[in-house]
């Protein structure tokens, strides 16, 4: 069951890196407030999350198949052939709604003063958000998007419906080989555990690192609370 | 072949699949209220557990809600609908029984969800008994209340105020968690509804909603129809209750101060 750590922890991260610059850019249209962008990106994140993540694994593997001689035609077949590019792109597009909200907590977490200071001493655009309103909405976005990060590890389980053979994927095969369940639940559960736990630490440490100053004590514990 | 056109498939009755949509929706439902309620179960036995002086419960307490929140549901909804299996065909082998046999989908389905959910619901639980001042305990205690009383008149209100917007979250956390009992398999059959006299008769196999939208999508070879029809239907219930749920928050603190 090791031999699906590499694929579990690979589609993790790379569905949260590239979630996370949708995630960002999906916020700062929100907070432009141009209508009709919007708009539009209101209702993405409104569907993303009104939706289990296993349907929308589903409509992007099985359902744009429907669409082969089309997406033949413009050549991205290879693509949606894929249970892996599907699933990445499934989990990027889900990872992408969840965190434009953390994303948009955070911005919206930046005190008016400090604009109106760094305002006053002639910052503008990029260096505002540079200097002033992306390091405090960091810090604040921080623990959330540590949340988001485990409960995206948890949710790459969910490829193994298309065929992935990753943790939980090997796991499922094993119990129907074996009938084992027990030992194999508990080893591959010690796995996702263990994989979570050193997740937490490096975000603690994260946030340590970027937030010296503030006592832990003084922030709200947050429990994740939202699975796929 | 000419695929048909939307509406032609989404037909009430045998010749489209509407109908059949229709009461996959309200299975996922039926899914996730009884989930939802198993998760209750365990989240106040749990919450109590982790709020008593005991060590040893608060101990097996901590280890339920880290363990259940840190594996995938996937692998619980595994572990339960194999073992659960593997369980009763041991205890039937005792008997004499002979075979594999296989536990409802159903109960299966919801006891995983329950479980897991319980673990979530057992931190909103904690929370909101957490959130009622001591002072208003220790003056209900002054006022010679105990046991049943205080619970039923002081904390049991307040608890439910309180962890009202927590249970909301895990209430759309465990409708979309219903989707993954598609995965091993849910189906009630109904034959025949008797009423009186009248009798309702039905071929339909029940599934739940992504299991039906499965289904439909491979017989009609229409996959992104009907997943995109389930995808609908999902957002139409997480939208609902919603608003059920601000209805319901805004009932249970009509009579709070507002700062």
């Amino acid at each position: 069951m090791l031999a699906g750590v590499p694929l579990t922890l690979q589609l993790a991260f790379s569905s949260i890196a590239l979630g996370l610059g949708m995630a960002i850019a999906l916020a700062l249209i929100v907070r432009a407030g141009l209508r009709p962008l919007s708009w539009l990106a209101e209702s993405y994140v409104f569907v993303f999350r009104g939706t289990p993540l296993l349907v929308q694994i589903f409509l992007v593997y099985y359902g744009l198949g429907q669409f082969r001689p089309e997406l033949q035609e413009i050549g991205l077949w290879w693509f949606f052939r894929s249970p892996y590019y599907c699933a990445l792109l499934a989990l990027t597009l889900n990872t992408a709604a969840y965190g434009a909200e953390i994303v948009r907590g955070g911005l919206q977490s930046v005190p008016a003063g400090q604009i109106e200071a760094a305002r006053a001493f002639g910052m503008s655009g990029l260096t505002l958000y540079r200097r002033i309103v992306a390091p405090i909405a960091l810090r604040q976005a921080l623990p959330a998007y540590g949340n988001e990060i485990i409960l995206m590890i948890k949710a790459t389980s969910l490829v193994s419906t298309i065929t992935l053979m990753e943790v939980t994927g090997l796991a499922h095969k094993l119990i129907s080989e074996t009938f084992r369940s027990f030992e194999v639940f508990f080893a591959a559960g010690t796995i996702y555990l263990l994989m979570n736990f050193v997740v937490t630490r490096l975000i603690d440490l994260a946030e340590r690192w970027i937030a010296p100053d503030l006592k832990r004590e003084n922030r709200v514990a947050m429990v994740p609370l939202d699975t796929r | 072949m000419q695929p048909k056109p939307f509406l032609e498939l989404m037909q009430w009755g045998p010749q489209g699949w509407l109908d059949e949509m229709v009461f996959a929706t309200v299975l996922t439902l039926l899914v996730a209220v009884t989930g939802f309620l198993f998760g209750l179960v365990f989240g106040m036995v749990a919450a109590v557990a982790k709020l008593s002086e005991s060590r040893l419960s608060r101990h097996i307490a901590d280890g339920y809600t880290t363990v259940l929140r840190g594996v995938p549901d996937l692998l619980v909804i595994y572990l339960f609908y194999f073992g659960g299996s593997a369980v009763v065909t041991a205890i039937g082998r005792m008997f004499g029984a002979e075979g594999f046999i296989g536990l409802p989908g159903f109960l299966v389905g919801t006891l995983a969800i329950g479980i897991v959910s319980g673990a979530y619901q057992t931190e909103v639980i904690r929370g909101a008994f957490l959130a009622i001042p001591p002072g208003e305990i220790d003056a209900a205690r002054a006022f010679g209340m105990s046991g049943t009383a205080l619970l039923r008149r002081i904390v049991g209100p307040q608890v439910m105020r309180y962890g009202l917007p927590g249970m909301g979250n895990i209430w759309q956390l465990v409708l979309k968690e219903s989707a993954l009992v598609a995965v091993v398999g849910l189906s009630v059959h109904l034959s025949e509804i008797r009423l009186g006299d009248l009798v309702v008769f039905y071929e339909t196999r029940f599934s739940d909603l992504l299991r039906q939208a499965h289904v439909a999508a491979g017989s009609t070879r229409q996959p992104f129809v009907f997943y995109i029809t389930a995808v609908t239907l999902y957002l139409a219930l997480t939208t609902a209750s919603t608003w059920c749920f601000r209805r319901a928050e805004a009932w249970a603190t009509r009579g709070m101060r507002r700062v």
